[in-house]
Formats: C-alpha cells, structure tokens, sequence
C-alpha cells in the first residue's frame, strides 16, 4: 500500500501548512456563511473588509507590544541569567529566585499588578513621562520574557559539555574570557530556539492586555462588534479573522523554530 | 630552579579524595626534562585525576607537586603562569566547536598571552603542518575525524609553547587507524625532547616510546620500571595479572 | 477563627493593609470558591489535556496520511493563535450556535455548554495540542535500537508499543511536559475574561469592593505560586518514582 507520506515525504511540511491553513479558513468562512444565512444585514465579509484596517492596525499594536517586550525582556534577562551562572554564591541564589518568581508568576497576574500599581507618570527632574496602558502592558509581559531569557541562558550554558570549560582553563582562560569567547558564542544556537518559541508565546499573550484596556486587536474586536450593532452572529467570523491574522504571523516563525531546533540537533 | 634531588615534574606524596572516595593514596613521582613517562593502570586508579592534579585542574589535599621548581599546591600559585607551561590534551578532544582548526590554535595565545596575531597565526599554521593536518586550517571541529580533531587538540596545547605536555588517554575514543596518527605525533613530540607524561592503554606505544612506564593501581603506584624491564620482568602480582589481561 | 479574623481586621486598622479576604466573611467565602474552582479547573483541565495528548500522539502514527495532517492542523492551529481569542471564538461566537436548553432545575432556558465548560474545552484542546508534540517527541527519543531489539525478541506492534515505547517516551517527555502543565495552571485564570469566577475573578471583585488592589495582587501571585509548587512537587515526586538507574542521565564525568 502506498502511504501518502511516502508519496508526499518531502513537502510534508508545506502540505501541513496547507492543511493548516484549510482547515482555518474552513472555521473562517463556515462561521462567516452561518452568519450570513437569513440576515438582512450587511454580510459578513462585507463588514470584515470595511473593519480590516481599523482590526488590522490593532494587529500591529500586538505586534509592537511583542517586539518591544521581547527586547525589553532579552536586555533584561540576559544580566539575570548571566546573574544566575555567577561564581559568587548569593548573587547566583538572588539571580535564581528572580527567575523563579517570575517564570512561575501567572502573566495575567504580572499583567495586573503592572497595569494597576504603576503610576501613569513618573517625574524625573521635573521632567513629566507619561506611562500610558500600553506600556505598563509592556513592562507586565517583559517580567515573564525576562525571567524565561535568564532560565534559556542558564540552560544553554549548562548544555556546554564541562569538558570546554576544563580545557580553556588549561589554556589559562580566565573565568570571564572562557564565557564570553567559548561558552556564551556556542550557547547563542542553542538559545535561538526557545528564544523564538518564547517570542511566540509573548505574541500570543498580547492579546490578554484587551482584559486591562489597551486598545489592541482583541479589544478594537469588541467595539467592531458593538459597532455593527452586537449581533451575536458577527462574533465567529470577527474571532476567526483575529485567530487567523496571529496564525499568518506565527505559523512561520513556529516552522522556522522546528527547522533551527533540527538543523542544530544533528550538529551536536 | 630545579633542587638537586627533584625532577622537572615531581610528585611528593599527593593525596586526593572525592568525598568518600580516595582517589589518589600517596603518589611520588619524578620526570627529568625531555623524558617521557607512561602511567598505565585499571580504570579508577587515580590516573586522569593524577594528572589533572599537575596543571592544578584539579586541586590537591595534600602532598607537593613541583615543576621546574614552581610549587602547585599552594594558594599563592599563579595559574596562569603555570598552565602557560603546561599542556594538556583529553580523551573527548574538546575542541571549541564554534572555531575553525587555526582560531583553535591561535585562540588561547592571542587572548590569554596577548600575543601579536600576526606571529600567533604563522606558528599556528606550523603547527597544523606539524601535526601532519596543513590544509586542514579551515575546517570546524565538526568536520574532522576524530583522530584529526585529537592531533589539533595538540597543535592547540603547544600553541602555548610548553615546557611540560600531559595526555590523557587521547587515543581511548578513537578507531585504531586514526589512533596510529595521533600516537605518531607525540612520539615525534618525544622525539624533539619535549616532557610528556602520558596516561595510556597503547601497551605497545608504551614499550616504544617511553623511558620509563607507571603502573598505578588503588590509587597508589605499584611499580615502575624502564619499558624493556617492566614488560619483560614485572615484579609485583598485580602489575603481572594486568599485563596478562591486557597484552 | 475569630479571633485571627479579629486580629487581621484589628492589622487593617492599625497598618491600612486590608486583607479583607481572611476577616471579611463574604469576601472569605468569594476568594476559598474562587480558589477551589481554579483547583477544579486546573485538575479537569490537565487530564484532558493529557487524553487529548495521547489521542493525539497515537492518530499522528496513523497510517493515513490524512489523519496525520488533520493531527498536525490541529496542532499548529491552536499553538499559533492566541488562548484568550480560542476561549472568546469558543465562548461568544461557537456558544451562540449551540441551542439553549431548558435547566432542569431552576426551569429556566440556560446555554447547553456553561462558561465553565468552554473554558475546560477550550484550555484542553490548547494544552493538548502542546502535549501531543511532547509525547510525540519523546516517542521519538526512544532509540530505534530499543524497538528493532524487542522486535527481533519476537515481540508484537502492540507489546513493543506498550512493554518498551511507552515506559520511556512517558519518562522522555516527563520534563517537557511538566513544564507544559506548569504553563497551563497558570493559563487558567484566562477563564477569568468569560466571567468563570475562579480565583482571579473572585479576586477582581473583592478588590472592586473592597478597593486593596494591592493586597488583592499579591495574594494572587502567592497562591498562583503555592498552587505550582504543589504541581511542581508531585511532578518531582513522579520523575524520581519512575527513574531507572543510569537511564537518561547526561554520561562521563
């Protein structure tokens, strides 16, 4: 018996995608056509398409709540994992619980506390900063994305073999000089991986900033809904073309993510 | 610097245990400058730690290790000035995966001495020609045999110019065809009268090269003897039984 | 009891920390329900999660080629769309479809799945597109020596699946979906945003109420963190019961 792998082995991850992508626009326009069906309203592609750009441009406000939290989170992770790995025994242990905390700290919860304890300014030197939603949103998820880059950091340098360690020291490496030029430049390919994953994880949480007030994608949703006049109908179609723009934006990174993961495994 | 009654590399009395374990129960050992010495014994005898002991890889509870003089065992050593002299080579190669065959070599003199890149690289260059791998100098650890990766390991140790060389068991992961190259290269190495100390299981490697053989077992050194006399006529029970399991 | 509740309502006043959850009465009972519905979630939700696992692991072995690309659309599509719009799409705009029926009890027409119901739906289904490409992974960890061994013995498909594959994919994946699990206790307070009144919610209304937002905060983050390290501490528990000597472990020095 032929087996459609078999037939198929080499395009197996396009065909994947291809199913993926079928099946949610499946969901999408079965949804859509539901509630279209005995309604006197506009249809419903006619209403996605005149909301597109508003839905959209929320779009791109999760994104940039991503990138900067994932940045924010990779500058500030990265001292704590270093923090972790160091020699002296209780800033390693002060490094280690911070990490801890915060991996193991609900991010709805991180999210709050940001959000609600903040201030909405600070005044440095009688200079006023404002500190809107949107960024009390960012500091909230660059807590979790920081302590994750510390704990990805400290495991690629464990994943070292001990074996460069004891050989740079017999070289006459010092501490400092075997981490930066022979641990940390081998970990950075170990890293991609999880980092990516992680990014993904953030992207996906963004929309969780709607539940305190950011004007993301997810909240600009709801007022499309009550816009067109909170027909119940109008809910499917206008969450399904939200799943579907993080899904267009995520689906490749995720398969990027697989490539590198295999690519690195085989080298080792 | 070397005191009259000491050898270049001398071992009083070393003790070393890890946690319960006594790993090494009083070795004495002296090794003249330009002689090569194989230590040979049952896995567990102390050997790989004895001779991580002499580069200060691995600390000692007691006893003195010297070398040209330097005392080891002592908290005022300069590591630094003491690995400069001492090379050691490891079974698992290690090699930094993430650095063609010459940065390999040309890392540690160029970042740890600060020596002038120019110069490092055309010693690095010899040495890979040395090691028999000219040609090889592009190539990332990944993409050479075991036995190859093994002799750039030692290309990469006497980038350092030491005065002393410790193998440990470098030939124990490899295939017996490249194991022949990297035998043949510190055997030239013995040759040019640089000092080695050699952990090996090559009982044939040990009768041709060495000046003298070690055989340690528990811990402690059970006999030792010239190569010709020590495989001819071993004299204690143990080291007989372990010739007859071995040869 | 009452006299700790006289003592904490006796702190509010003399420190202005209001810790009305452990003197308040009504408050007290909010924030146990609250806490217990989160445990129910949570353990509801893990086995699940888990079934939808092995089910899932099991059809991506599938000899058709259509069931396996059924298994992976499902994965990527809910790996790569966010939770909180998964449990919105399920709660608001599949819930909607579904006819309302009449509640037995009270007599009145209620929806057929409840808020907490999409949420347990919902947050498996996410969980359980995770665990089956752990389980799968770990399956695959299993070295291929093993299985050509145990079928040169003369085991069967089957025995081979359940005597030799299985024990160790379960001890492979182990980590992995530990942390997989850790993840979703933590994701359940999203039920939270459909009104499921779990400890977030429950939380949300005292500080409303009672406005110590503050307070309210940090007691979340105690028991989010109290309810992990439990997870954490079986998960441990686990992984040590089912060691194998020597398996596993990271070989030489």
């Amino acid at each position: 018996m032929l087996r459609f792998s078999d037939a198929f082995a080499p395009s197996a991850v396009r065909v994947t995608s291809r199913a993926a992508l079928a099946v949610s626009a499946l969901v999408f326009v079965g949804s859509s056509a539901m509630a279209a069906a005995g309604s006197a309203h506009d249809s419903v592609l006619t209403i996605l398409i005149r909301w597109a750009p508003l839905l959209l441009s929320g779009f791109l406000f999760n994104l940039l709540i991503s990138v900067l939290s994932m940045a924010v989170g990779t500058l500030a992770g990265i001292p704590l994992g270093m923090m972790q790995l160091s020699s002296l025994r209780p800033l390693a242990r002060l490094g280690y619980y911070l990490t801890q905390f915060f991996r193991n700290a609900p991010w709805l919860v991180l999210l709050f506390i940001c959000v609600m304890l903040l201030p909405f300014e600070f005044r440095v030197a009688g200079l006023r900063i404002p500190f809107p939603d949107w960024v009390k949103a960012v500091v909230g998820f660059s807590l979790p994305a920081m302590a994750n880059v510390s704990e990805i950091l400290r495991g690629a340098v464990l994943s070292v073999p001990t074996g460069q360690w004891e050989s740079a020291e017999s070289l006459g490496f010092n501490r400092r000089q075997t981490m930066f030029q022979i641990i940390l430049p081998q970990c950075i390919k170990r890293m991609l991986p999880p980092w990516m994953n992680l990014y993904s994880l953030i992207t996906m949480s963004t929309v969780t900033a709607s539940v305190v007030g950011v004007s993301e994608m997810l909240t600009m949703t709801a007022q499309v809904h009550a816009a067109e006049g909170s027909r119940p109908e109008l809910l499917a179609p206008l969450y399904s073309f939200a799943m579907l723009c993080f899904f267009v934006y995520a689906y490749p990174i995720g398969k990027w993510t697989e490539y590198l993961e295999r690519k690195y495994q085989v080298k080792d | 610097m070397t005191q009259p009654d000491r050898g270049f590399v001398s071992l009083r009395d070393v003790h070393k245990t890890f946690g319960a374990h006594k790993v090494i129960n009083g070795i004495s050992l002296d090794v003249a400058k330009g002689e090569t010495i194989c230590i040979i014994g049952p896995s567990g005898s102390g050997k790989s730690t004895l001779i991580r002991c002499i580069n200060a890889l691995v600390p000692v509870d007691r006893g003195s290790i010297h070398l040209d003089g330097i005392e080891v065992n002592t908290p005022k050593l300069d590591k630094l000035a003491l690995r400069r002299r001492v090379g050691i080579v490891f079974q698992q190669y290690n090699l930094f995966p993430h650095k063609t065959a010459l940065e390999n070599i040309m890392m540690a003199p160029i970042t740890v001495l600060k020596q002038d890149r120019a110069e490092v690289e055309a010693r690095a260059r010899a040495l890979l020609k040395k090691v028999r791998l000219a040609g090889k100098e592009g190539a990332y650890p990944g993409e050479l045999s075991g036995g190859q990766q093994q002799r750039v390991a030692i290309a990469r140790s006497l980038a350092m110019r030491p005065d002393v060389m410790l193998f440990d068991e470098v030939t124990a992961a490899l295939d017996p065809e490249t194991k022949k190259d990297v035998l043949t290269t510190i055997q030239d190495l013995a040759r040019d009268g640089m000092t080695c100390l050699v952990v090996t299981h090559e009982m044939g490697f040990a009768r041709e090269v060495s000046n003298r053989v070690y055989f340690t077992e528990g811990g402690l050194i059970v006999e030792h003897a010239p190569p010709a006399e020590f495989f001819s006529n071993p004299q204690d029970p143990r080291t007989r039984e372990f010739l007859s399991q071995v040869l | 009891m009452q006299v700790i509740y006289d003592w904490f309502l006796a702190f509010y006043e003399r420190t202005g920390i209001n810790l009305s959850f452990i003197y308040d009465n009504f408050d007290r009972a909010r924030i146990i329900k609250g806490f217990w519905l989160t445990i129910e979630l949570s353990v509801i939700t893990i086995a699940l999660s888990i079934v939808v696992g092995v089910i899932g692991a099991w059809l991506k072995g599938a000899r058709s080629g259509w069931v396996r690309h059924s298994v992976d659309a499902f994965i990527s599509i809910f790996r790569n769309t966010p939770p909180l719009v998964q449990i919105y799409f399920f709660y608001f705009g599949l819930g909607f479809m579904l006819p309302r029926v009449m509640d037995p009890i009270s007599g009145t027409m209620a929806p057929m799945v409840t808020n907490f119901q999409w949420a347990v739906l919902s947050l498996s289904l996410f969980a359980g597109a995770f665990n089956i490409e752990i389980f799968r992974s770990g399956m695959e960890a299993v070295p291929r020596a093993m299985v050509e061994a145990a079928d040169s013995l003369g085991y069967t498909r089957s025995q081979i699946y359940w005597h030799v594959v299985l024990p160790l994919a379960f001890r492979n994946c182990l980590p992995a979906l530990g942390n997989n699990l850790v993840n979703l206790v933590k994701t359940t307070n999203l039920a939270y945003a459909i009104a499921v009144p779990e400890m977030m919610y429950a939380a949300k209304q005292i500080w409303s109420d009672s406005s110590n937002v503050r307070e309210m905060m940090i007691f979340l983050l105690f028991a989010y963190v109290f309810l992990v390290a439990i997870l954490v501490y079986g998960l441990n528990w686990l992984e040590r019961a089912l060691r194998i000597p020597g398996y596993g472990q990271m070989g030489g020095r």
